[in-house]
């Protein structure tokens, strides 16, 4: 497991005329609705900790309102907390100096919106330049140094273009190349996928998946999607009315997931692509068979296991060591509602 | 008055004022009050506004100094740079020759001369105010109907204390053109920047723009449309302050109207009247312009 990157330790946040005045009450419990409708608070997050990895994709997960853009803006501080502690390379960024938090925010992080967050009175190179501009660097090398990440993004040739010029794609591919030039090792994405078209969603994911095998950055990704959670989600945590409700890895999250909640998000998903062999693999067990690595997933599984006539196989680690052994029925199982694979805990891992 | 007698106590048919004596007193101690006032700070005022007069004496008679041609040249090198429109510039050189032609040139000048310094001093103070105004909601809740009063109360009211301060002339007069002539770029500049996209200015706080970084950067650019619709109101509002401001000692097209009204002479007023009217035109179109291609990159149309 990497080291933390980013340690998020019991924050609150809370709307209205006097957070502090209101925040035992929701230390205390206090629901979101109560805390309105007794005392025109809005509750946006209660008791948030959450460790983010280092060089890895943590994806927040929530309906709408449940807090994450909130959630999020804490991290560079966009929204002060009512209370709490966001500790990042050892540093409280909810402690910082007006000073010091510039300098967090020119250097160490950077941030994709949802709706782009284009500036449309400068081109697309001088967008890609703005944090290098910020850092100090003359707008006409911050411009040249913009061509390699729009080289990167797919986005060459655009650099006189102006953002109204482009489709939400090509600008949303504006706002990735301008957050990946500042060279922050923290990429903050508050739901950037979400207004694109579906098609263009998942190339975008993969080009964010490219870039971060190359760069790895750690990078805290916010979406309502499941299906976008699993896709690029190293670490899953999932928000509902303010307060994380589970988090950890994603398989976890869908063969146990922790109440109805996220039960209706995990049920409909399809299975089969996005659960692993080593999640339900017999641990330690060795059968006659062909290998199968631990980390493919079922319908790729059952693809071997039908084509080799075999009703068994081993799994296999990366260094091709055998760590256990699945069967079609384990497989067919898997596959099955989520009603019934929850039941089964003896199975899981 | 009968009409309700006996039906309606009386007391509900004269209304309880306070009475003539009292009233006369009570206008008399607020007029008394303002004179000594002024008795006692005009001077004082008078030299705080030295500067500016000085500022439009000597523009003023620039503009009077200079050749005609010259003048025709530079009005038309302006109306190219703002609007990029052949026909624009056209009809300015044309409305300027007809101003000339009518013998309106010197008038003319003057209320260009006044006019101009106007509209500097109106976009010098009011965009500050109208940032510190979209900044700050209270700043916001105390201005706007200061603006209100401003724009709605009758110019020949707020020209008596003006004139019991400052006496007639050219500094009195500006100050009139002022106090009515701003409030749009105050309004305008501050809604400009309160519309800009909210992401926008996320992005820029999240990269580390400083205050300053932001407001130059990204609040004032992305308002500019907003800001220059401002001015061009400030001018418009600032022209039609001419004839007004003429009854307290401005020189300019306002004076020859006003002549024309008092002794019926039709021809002489319509004139200066139209050539008011063909500043304005020029004034707004070439503002306008320039302020629709401040604005293109929004439309997706491309620069140059
Ligand atoms: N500035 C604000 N003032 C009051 N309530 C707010 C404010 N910002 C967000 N909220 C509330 O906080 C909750 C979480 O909002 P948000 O973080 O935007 O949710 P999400 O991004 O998950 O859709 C919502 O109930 C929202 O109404
Ligand atoms: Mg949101």
């Amino acid at each position: 497991m990497s080291n933390t990157k980013i340690s998020i330790e019991s924050l609150y946040k809370i709307f209205g005329k006097n957070p502090q005045s209101v925040l035992p009450l929701v230390q205390d419990g206090m629901s979101k609705q109560d805390l309105l409708e007794q005392h025109g608070h809005v509750l946006g997050l209660k008791d948030i900790n959450i460790d983010i990895p280092d060089r890895s994709i943590t994806v927040i997960m929530g309906l709408s309102g449940s807090g994450k853009s909130t959630l999020i803006r804490h991290i560079n501080r966009l929204i002060e907390p009512t209370a709490g502690r966001m500790i990042v390379d050892g540093d409280d960024v909810l402690a910082m100096t007006k000073k010091e938090l510039i300098q967090f925010r020119r250097y160490k992080s950077s941030m994709v919106f949802q709706k782009f967050g284009l500036h449309v009175h400068r081109t697309v190179a001088g967008n890609v330049a703005y944090g290098l501009t910020m850092q100090g660097m003359p707008l006409k090398k911050a411009k040249a140094q913009s061509h390699k990440w729009l080289e990167r993004v797919g986005l060459a040739g655009f650099e006189g273009h102006f953002p109204s010029q482009l489709s939400g794609g090509m600008q949303q591919r504006v706002g990735l190349a301008r957050a990946l030039a500042t060279d922050a090792e923290i990429l903050l994405m508050d739901e950037a996928f979400s207004a694109l078209d579906p098609l263009i969603r998942t190339d975008m994911q993969d080009v964010l998946l490219d870039l971060q095998t190359e760069l790895h950055k750690t990078i805290v990704f916010i979406t309502h999607d499941l299906d976008e959670a699993l896709r690029i989600g190293d670490k899953i945590a999932v928000l509902r009315d303010g307060a994380v409700i589970q988090q950890g890895d994603p398989q976890d999250i869908i063969m146990q997931p922790a109440d109805d909640y996220i039960f209706d998000f995990v049920k409909d998903i399809n299975r089969g692509r996005v659960l692993k062999v080593k999640t339900i693999m017999d641990v330690g067990v060795s059968v006659d068979g062909p290998d199968i690595p631990a980390d493919m997933v079922l319908e790729e599984a059952l693809q071997i296991a039908a084509s080799s006539g075999t009703r068994a196989g081993n799994v296999v680690n990366r260094e091709n060591q055998i760590v256990g052994s699945i069967n079609l029925d384990q497989i067919v199982a898997g596959l099955a509602r989520p009603a019934d694979v929850s039941t089964k805990e003896g199975m899981y891992r | 008055m009968d009409f309700w007698t006996g039906k309606i106590p009386a007391w509900a048919l004269q209304f309880p004022d306070m009475g003539r004596t009292e009233l006369r007193d009570f206008k008399k101690a607020i007029d008394a009050g303002f004179r000594t006032f002024s008795r006692a700070f005009g001077e004082d005022i008078e030299n705080f506004f030295h500067p500016l007069l000085q500022f439009l004496v000597w523009f003023e008679k620039l503009l009077l100094a200079t050749p005609w041609p010259i003048i025709i040249l530079v009005v038309a090198g302006l109306a190219w740079l703002g609007a990029r429109s052949v026909g624009i510039v056209v009809g300015a050189i044309l409305s300027f020759l007809a101003i000339g032609y009518f013998g309106m040139w010197k008038d003319t000048m003057s209320t260009l001369a006044i006019i101009s310094v106007a509209t500097i001093v109106c976009i010098s103070l009011g965009i500050p105010l109208g940032i510190w105004m979209a900044k700050s909601d209270r700043v916001q809740a105390i201005v706007t109907p200061i603006l209100d009063v401003m724009q709605t109360i009758p110019a020949f009211v707020y020209l008596i204390p003006v004139v019991m301060l400052l006496g007639i002339g050219k500094v009195p007069g500006l100050i009139s053109v002022c106090i009515y002539a701003m409030p749009p770029i105050v309004r305008l500049t501050s809604l400009g920047i309160r519309l800009v996209d909210k992401e926008a200015l996320e992005a820029a706080d999240a990269f580390g723009a400083s205050y300053r970084q932001r407001l130059f950067g990204v609040q004032i650019p992305l308002a500019l449309p907003n800001i220059f619709a401002g001015v061009n109101q400030t001018i418009m509002m600032a022209l039609a302050m001419v004839v007004i401001a003429s009854m307290i000692g401005v020189a300019g097209l306002g004076v020859p109207v006003l002549r024309a009204i008092s002794n019926q002479y039709l021809a002489l007023g319509m004139m200066n009247g139209l050539a008011i009217v063909a500043l304005a035109i020029i004034f707004d179109r070439v503002s306008q312009s320039y302020g629709k291609r401040l604005q293109r990159h929004r439309q997706g149309i491309n620069h140059e």
